[in-house]
């Protein structure tokens, strides 16, 4: 909200400069967003008066001006502004004038008549947004005065951030009581005389909706001249706050609603149909706002209608039928109270942020609707005249929020804060604050200001207490808490030990959006139900993610743009997996490989720089699920889901229970997402990776015998069935079963590979003997062969 | 011997003298023809041959020996500096290396860990953090909802609730997680991190607060900054305050990542708010608790000198291996 520094002024008397009132207010809760001059820098720019305006003989749109600054003789000026005529007044940037956006006056000639200056526009001063011709100024602004003194441009304007408990303080009244009770003054705000009725005319209104607008003031003001100037310095407060003048009518509503926080409105009279009444509205009515803006209501809103139906979005915003117009004359003004519960969320239903709503939804002062009107009135017959009649204030007394009493106890203090400001202190800051306070007993009786919405418990006293002595008046004390010894369950890793498990096998870790695209998810997931969000944030981000590998792909492919050949990446995050109406989230570790096997590097054979296949990724998976000291306890199966290629994906299953999968991408993925080669994927349930307890086992003393062994299969033949057999004929002898070779082509069938192993035996308690391995050979030969018809190679 | 040039040619002389058709050992072997009065001598002298050409050989053995490894050593010199063979590491994402680095210094000052769903209903990320329907406070927080009024975290702070009505009090927990607003900008990602902390006990104080966030940030940052707290409004909490910290680039002189104020806005936190710990079961005269959040992005682009938050979530390795070390 901004503030100008010399309006605040107006309600209380400031005792410091602007840069420590909005340090002060910062830490008092106003956050000073930004401090700037109510205009940027320029110099040398002064009332002056348009005496003539000739057309300029060489250019249609050009006007050569005779312009005084009152003294001396008059300046030859060329303008192009179509307001530019005899008898304004407005501002000149005189030969040697800087203008904000580094502009340099000089006299120049313009088609070869010399401008000695130029006139200047409220966009060329950065007193406006848009360029509406030269400024404007009143007949009687004192000609070569300076512009920054007469319009008083060096007045700070304050950026202030009111926090939404703080409905009160979204004016220059409610930032003037917080200035008056940090600063120990009351505040002084002009005098508003009561009106005095020209005429006895009234409009009625019915409260039919109490609870949500006990009350409601009004004053019918007649022969109002709606075409009369605004003044000067009204329409600069208006725009120093970020409004713009509209017309004498309007301008007076926004100017009682910035000053006072009250929120005013103003129907044409003749417009109006017979009385008014406050009323919910009925689902579905129709009407248009001022805005031009059609609204449908629901029946929760409040409106206010006349005979002929709704005539505005009570507390939100007027409606456009009696709206007022520059031929209004008579003029109804309303300043009502609607409460808080009866305002929130329909503006923003209906797609509506008005300076009205957001006030009356943290809550307006429920007492100052008469006083605004008196106010507003008395300004508006200072410059468009008008004859007031009686002030109406219409009231369900029931309805209007009462403030009651809260207790506050001095003990209470202490142990929040954790420090004991004085008793005197308390109740001073809290007197300050226009409460009325009571010592009791055990502390003090509060009583808050109609205007404070926001203090209903003691910890809302303690903080203003907080607030208003500082928080750096309250000390750092270190808690004293029990000491707790937790067990640290050894059967769970610790994520970091996961994390650089992969990282020290060469794997990048990655965070990507947890919602993906779900074109791309229902390319690889296509059976599988994903959670859509209803408001996405762009359609390619628009389903939670069932898996890590649509974020992980895109990453890929991002990398892949940006040139880098070679990519593993991971990540550990969160799946949505969707089981009916619930949503089962999933710790998960994933990971991809894509590109050579190895980077690029000197002295490595050729197929290192192959690309990565299925079994580069398996060995960085088995490391990792070895890192649990129970591999034996995972198994990898054929399996097939959509995403992977058929005939190279497996599903990784932890004593028979899936725990992950691991995979090629299928080539129709790989063609139609546009991958160079098959990325190789893998993602485990990191719930299947608990750590088994280490028990240690002995070694034995005596030597180990090794014998190879080179079997011929049917393609058929999983390795995992042939170590199955292996393992069931060969006793608790073996030690480790090797794998290395596997051979398919010349010298065997078709359909038939050959698989060369190494087999170690060892017994923990004595010597094995060449005729123990020999037996052990034999049975597992015969074995292989009865069971997988299996012959030996020799 | 001196014209041997390896041990070859050396072996050759060896068996020549010594071997066992060698001149000095047929010359033993022809001891037996001498008379018995002669052996002595004559063996004593074969002898002494036998070892001056013994001590000879190895004398020469042992210049050769040292030459051919000299010529091993020489022929087989390679260049250092080639780099070496194999895979190359990868590492952690600086965000997760903040987060980590945050829980550790949390849990060695006594706070445990806790986590909760991302997914959330309104009631654990709004209601019971005192947020009820059509509060102006939501309106602070852009929510990302479900169609059966379900939605995505916009904070940590429902994990408050859940680990008191799990755990009750006294607990001091910290939550560090993934929460989602419906923003994407320069300076805002629609999926970012944050830290929540929660400390309840019988005499839990704002004194305390103060205490705990300068001494994690003074641990996290390894400085001595300064920080102070601003009076500020979140529902869930009251006396609320928003932490400021002093620049950690300028020192407080005032920079362009500080805007020129020589204070970084790093953290929001407060005492929490009687009817929060009602909703959650605990006896809000009894306790009272203190509640923080602060965004784990923020702190790592601090930490590391990261001046855009976008680079935390494109996934682009060259700058991600930027971020390759040991962890503390």
């Amino acid at each position: 909200m901004k503030v100008p520094y010399a309006w605040l002024n107006e309600w209380v008397k400031v005792p410091w400069p602007a840069p420590e009132l909005g340090a002060r207010l910062t830490m008092a809760g106003f956050e000073l967003e930004s401090l700037a001059p109510a205009a940027p820098e320029f110099s040398k720019v002064v009332v002056a008066q348009i005496l003539t305006a000739e057309p300029h003989p060489q250019a249609d749109k050009l006007r050569v001006c005779k312009v005084s600054i009152g003294s001396g003789d008059p300046f030859t000026i060329v303008c192009g502004a179509s307001n530019a005529r005899a008898g304004l007044t407005s501002a000149l940037a005189m030969v040697g004038a800087h203008l904000p956006g580094g502009l340099h006056i000089k006299a120049a000639k313009l088609r070869g008549v010399e401008s000695q200056g130029m006139l200047a526009s409220g966009k060329e001063l950065g007193l406006s947004e848009n360029s509406e011709g030269i400024i404007e100024l009143p007949a009687d602004a004192p000609l070569g005065a300076s512009l920054r003194e007469y319009l008083v441009l060096d007045d700070p304007v304050l950026d202030l951030n009111v926090t939404p408990n703080r409905g009160d303080a979204m004016s220059v009244l409610g930032i003037a009581r917080e200035v008056a009770a940090l600063s120990g003054t009351r505040i002084s705000g002009p005098a508003i005389p009561a009106i005095t009725p020209a005429h006895p005319d009234r409009l009625k209104v019915r409260l039919e909706a109490p609870e949500g607008c006990p009350r409601f003031a009004g004053c019918i003001v007649r022969g109002v001249d709606n075409r009369a100037e605004t003044p000067v310095w009204l329409r600069e407060r208006l725009r120093r706050s970020g409004l713009r003048s509209i017309s004498p009518v309007v301008d007076i509503t926004n100017y009682v609603m910035l000053e006072t926080g009250q929120p005013m409105h103003a129907y044409d009279l003749a417009k109006l149909e017979g009385s008014l009444s406050a009323r919910w509205a009925r689902a579905g009515e129709r009407f248009a706002l001022l805005d031009g803006r059609e609204v449908r209501t629901d029946d929760d809103m409040l409106v206010i209608a006349d005979e002929a139906g709704p005539v505005g979005l009570g507390g939100i915003m007027g409606g456009a039928r009696t709206a007022v117009s520059e031929g209004t004359r008579d003029v109804y003004f309303e300043a009502a109270f609607f409460s808080p519960g009866a305002i929130l969320g329909r503006g923003r239903r209906l797609g509506l942020v008005t300076d009205a709503q957001q006030r009356f939804e943290r809550g307006v002062d429920p007492t100052q609707q008469g006083r605004a009107i008196e106010r507003g009135i008395a300004l508006l017959q200072g410059f468009a005249g008008g004859a007031a009649g009686p002030l109406d204030v219409y009231a369900a007394e029931a309805h209007v929020p009462q403030r009651t009493a809260v207790s506050v106890r001095s003990s209470r203090i202490a142990r929040l804060l954790g420090t004991q400001p004085e008793a005197a202190r308390v109740s001073a800051v809290l007197e300050g604050l226009g409460m009325r306070v009571t010592p009791e007993s055990a502390g003090w009786r509060v009583v808050p200001p109609p205007h404070r919405f926001d203090i209903a418990i003691e910890a809302d006293l303690i903080e203003e207490v907080a607030r208003l002595i500082g928080f750096d008046a309250i000390p750092e004390a270190d808690a004293v808490l029990p000491q707790i010894f937790h067990p640290l369950p050894e059967a769970h890793p610790a994520e970091s030990a996961l994390l650089e498990a992969l990282a020290a096998r060469g794997y990048q870790e990655a965070i990507t959006l947890a919602f993906v695209d779900p074109a791309v998810q229902g390319k690889l997931f296509p059976q599988t139900p994903a959670l859509p969000l209803s408001n996405p944030i762009a359609s390619d981000l628009a389903v939670m993610r069932v898996s890590l590998w649509p974020g992980l792909l895109r990453a890929v492919l991002e990398n892949q743009h940006r040139q880098q050949g070679r990519i593993r990446l991971f990540e550990h995050g969160t799946r949505f997996a969707v089981e009916g109406s619930a949503t089962r989230e999933v710790d998960s570790l994933a990971g991809v490989a894509y590109g050579a096997r190895l980077p690029e590097q000197w002295g490595i054979s050729k197929a290192e720089r192959h690309p990565v296949d299925f079994y580069d990724v398996k060995a960085d998976l088995s490391a990792l699920l070895a890192a649990t000291g129970d591999a034996a306890s995972f198994s990898f199966e054929t399996g097939s889901i959509p995403a992977l290629h058929p005939g190279r994906c497996a599903r990784v299953l932890r004593r028979g229970v899936p725990v992950g999968w691991i995979g090629e991408l299928h080539p129709a993925l790989v063609r139609s997402m546009d991958f160079t080669y098959a990325p190789v994927l893998f993602e485990l349930d990191v719930a299947g990776l608990g750590v088994r307890r280490i028990s240690y086992q002995e070694i034995s003393r005596f030597p180990q015998v090794r014998r190879d062994l080179a079997v011929v299969v049917d393609e058929s033949v999983a390795l995992s069935s042939l170590a199955e057999r292996v393992i069931l004929a060969s006793s608790s002898l073996l030690r480790d079963f090797r794998v290395f070779d596997v051979y398919r082509g010349p010298g065997l069938e078709e359909g038939r590979k050959s698989i060369a192993f190494g087999l170690i035996f060892q017994d923990i308690s004595r010597n094995l003997t060449a005729e123990d391995v020999e037996r052990l050979m034999s049975s597992v030969v015969a074995d292989l062969r009865e069971n997988l018809n299996a012959t030996i190679r020799e | 011997m001196a014209a041997c040039g390896d041990l070859g040619a050396l072996e050759d002389v060896r068996v020549r003298w010594l071997g066992k058709k060698g001149a000095l050992t047929e010359q033993l072997k022809a001891l037996g023809s001498l008379t018995a009065a002669e052996r002595p001598a004559a063996g004593a002298r074969i002898n002494e041959a036998k070892q001056q050409v013994h001590a000879a050989l190895e004398a020469r053995r042992s210049v050769l020996a040292a030459a051919a490894i000299e010529a091993q050593l020489a022929a087989g010199r390679i260049d250092v500096t080639l780099p070496g063979r194999g895979e190359e590491a990868g590492g952690l994402h600086p965000v997760t290396k903040a987060r980590l680095r945050i829980e550790t210094i949390f849990r060695r000052a006594g706070f445990e860990v806790a986590s909760g769903p991302e997914v959330e209903d309104d009631f654990h990320n709004f209601e019971a953090l005192n947020i009820p329907a059509n509060h102006p406070a939501r309106a602070m927080h852009d929510t990302f909802y479900f169609a059966d009024g379900r939605l995505l975290r916009t904070h940590t702070s429902p994990v408050q609730i859940r680990a008191l009505l799990e755990r009750g009090a006294p607990l001091a927990i910290i939550a560090p997680g993934r929460v989602y607003r419906v923003d994407s900008d320069m300076t805002h990602s629609p999926m970012f991190h944050q830290l929540e902390g929660l400390v309840v006990g019988e005499n839990i104080s704002f004194a305390n607060m103060k205490a705990a966030l300068h001494g994690f940030l003074r641990a996290f940052f390894e400085e001595d900054v300064a920080i102070r707290l601003r009076p500020s409004y979140f529902p869930f909490t009251e006396p609320s305050a928003e932490v400021d910290m002093s620049c950690v680039f300028c020192a407080g002189k005032g920079c362009r990542t500080c805007k020129h104020t020589g204070w970084l806005e790093i953290s929001g936190c407060g005492m929490v708010h009687p009817n929060v710990l009602t909703a959650s079961g605990v006896d809000a005269e009894k306790f009272t608790g203190y509640a923080f959040g602060a965004g784990i992005d923020r702190l790592a682009m601090l930490r590391y000198g990261v001046n855009d938050l976008r680079l935390f979530f494109e996934n682009d390795l060259r700058f991600l291996r930027q971020f390759r070390t040991l962890s503390a």
